[in-house]
């Protein structure tokens, strides 16, 4: 009868191995999850915040129409697109970083718009919404990273296979340029 | 993340397990002098660990913020400082963002506390806020993140009131046995040759355990701080931020008015340094500066990895990431620094003025700004019903 027993131990050994590897898979992929909402949170913000910046620059500097239409232009097609995957939602965003660099790199020529306190405001929050949409990329493609390793390794593939966990698309920037925080002043 | 938390877990366990033995030793040796029983010592030595542990935890995280002058802020109050914080609790994937304090010190110094993730707090003086720019205040909190993130608030925590039972014990328990140990042992009437030798090893560990196990609570807190600076470095991708402010903040000589000798390991750099503190010296809390910022500097990634490698370059020797966490994130590119060209917005003098603001507007001060552009304050006591601008002597009403 001895033979039953070393069946039920390694069947138990087993099942407490696959549990443990689809918890983890499970938990690397929330993670993704909630670093991809992350990241949507702060582009949302970015959007809320374009109106305003666009308002206050009007005011200052009207013969920089070209600039700011494009920003809006920008901001209105990422807005469109936001329910759409990583991939198609990086290429639009990442427009719309670099005509709001573009943006803040014209204000600098006026000192009368440098001097207004809604602006500083505003420009305050604009950089730190970009950098927190860097980190928050950063964040969300290190789990991308870790989870889609651990979906393609053995043994660890077999129970991503077995139970439909994919692999997930990476936020990536398309341009070199687009990868730094906007050229702004802090104030 | 998580494999460096396994991985710190396992390490600061033997430390916290020899610490709780220290403990342990010191309640054989008081209860072997008092009462004849090894085991009643041990027992209460443990209650008496207990009781600390539970009467600090009850009294809310921070103990440390209760003490000095740490004025809780809110966004409006200082927005970079919260910026900072926010995207460094993204960058970190911190679950929730910590509170923020403000401490009101000239000397340059930052802390973390909080037992866990959800609970955390962080805490500046303004003379730090005074001192440095946007990237090297980054660097700073992403370094106290990191203490936050790898669970060394939580493990500093446990390590210190271990320690503090341990020094009490110890303390009064030698205390009472020079003044009173002679009637006692004479009253319980067993000890014969065998127990004095006993005595005598006991009181020997009552005078050496509190030292040992201030070493080790040393120890710990030097570890950590090589691994919150890689931490620091991968959040932040620019480990050239906190190096700076690392050169920025060594280079102030001010002690800072609200740390102790239990508390000095939470700093992100020891408030009670001396200039030129030797390199290896064990009763150190934080390892030398100038360590720090060459490993920092000499960083060709933000990766674990690569701080690792740095770190073996500079020092020599085996390096200081678990061999777990270096696996999770491949070489990581750097970023360039952020935009800090515009140096006539960003003054240390600016700085200073906005810290000064929050700091009279949480004392209640009142702001009044004059028409003819001076500001005036406005004491939270005061009776009169009107002040007048000592420039202009426009009257403002209260």
């Amino acid at each position: 009868m001895w033979w039953i027993w070393v069946v039920i131990g390694i069947v138990l050994v087993i099942a407490v191995a696959l549990i443990g590897v689809y918890n983890g898979l499970v938990r690397k992929r929330n993670q993704v999850k909630n670093a991809w909402a992350q990241i949507d949170v702060q582009l949302k913000r970015r959007y809320d915040l374009i109106p305003n910046l666009v308002e206050t620059v009007k005011g200052y500097a009207k013969h920089e129409r070209e600039t700011l239409e494009a920003v809006t232009q920008a901001r209105n097609l990422a807005q469109q697109v936001a329910n759409a995957g990583a991939g198609a939602r990086a290429k639009v965003e990442g427009e719309l970083s670099s005509a709001l660099s573009r943006l803040l790199a014209v204000a600098e020529a006026y000192p009368d718009l440098k001097a207004n306190q809604n602006f500083l405001a505003l420009q305050e929050e604009l950089t730190s919404t970009e950098n927190k949409i860097g980190f928050a990329r950063q964040f969300y493609n290190d789990s991308v990273l870790r989870y889609n390793n651990q979906t393609q390794v053995f043994p660890s593939n077999i129970v991503a296979g077995m139970f439909g966990f994919k692999a997930e698309e990476f936020f990536e920037t398309t341009s070199e340029v687009e990868r730094e925080a906007p050229k702004v002043s802090f104030t | 993340m998580w494999e460096q938390i396994r991985a710190n877990r396992i390490r600061s366990g033997f430390i916290i397990v020899f610490m709780g033995a220290l403990l342990v030793f010191v309640g054989f040796a008081l209860g072997l002098y008092f009462f004849g029983s090894a085991e009643a010592g041990a027992v209460i030595a443990i209650i008496a660990w207990a009781i600390m542990m539970l009467v600090a935890f009850s009294q809310g995280d921070n103990i440390l913020l209760s003490l000095g002058k740490a004025h809780k802020i809110e966004k409006q109050d200082h927005p970079r400082l919260y910026n900072i914080v926010e995207e460094m609790t993204i960058a970190s994937g911190l679950p929730k963002i910590p509170d923020i304090y403000i401490i009101d010190d000239p000397s340059p110094n930052a802390f973390a506390t909080g037992r866990k993730p959800e609970k955390a707090a962080v805490a500046v003086t303004s003379g730090l806020l005074q001192r440095l720019n946007r990237d090297e205040l980054q660097g700073v909190i992403a370094h106290e993140l990191g203490h936050i993130g790898n669970r060394d608030t939580m493990l500093m925590a446990i390590g210190s009131i271990m320690l503090g039972t341990i020094v009490i014990l110890a303390y009064y328990g030698s205390r009472v046995m020079f003044f009173s140990g002679g009637n006692r042992r004479s009253s319980s009437g067993g000890g014969g040759g065998g127990g004095a030798i006993l005595l005598i090893v006991a009181l020997v560990l009552l005078i050496l355990a509190p030292i040992a196990a201030r070493l080790l609570y040393f120890a710990l807190s030097r570890k950590r701080e090589y691994l919150a600076d890689a931490s620091s470095a991968l959040y932040t991708r620019y480990p050239e931020g906190l190096a700076s402010a690392l050169e920025k903040i060594s280079g102030s000589t001010t002690q800072l008015k609200t740390a102790n000798n239990a508390t000095a390991p939470m700093y992100i750099i020891n408030p009670f340094r001396k200039k030129g503190m030797a390199a290896s010296d064990l009763t150190a809390t934080h390892p030398p500066t100038s360590k720090r910022i060459q490993v920092l500097r000499s960083m060709s990634g933000a990766s674990f990895g690569e701080y690792d490698a740095a770190f073996k370059q500079v020092a020599g020797k085996r390096g200081v990431v678990p061999h777990g966490a270096m696996a999770a994130v491949a070489a990581t590119p750097l970023r360039a620094a952020s935009a800090e060209a515009d140096k006539t917005t960003d003054t240390e003098v600016k700085r200073a003025r906005e810290v000064g603001d929050v700091l009279w507007k949480k004392n209640n001060y009142r702001t009044i700004d004059c028409q003819c552009g001076a500001r005036l304050r406005v004491p939270p006591g005061l009776k009169a019903d009107s002040v007048r601008c000592p420039r202009c002597n426009t009257v403002h009403k209260l």
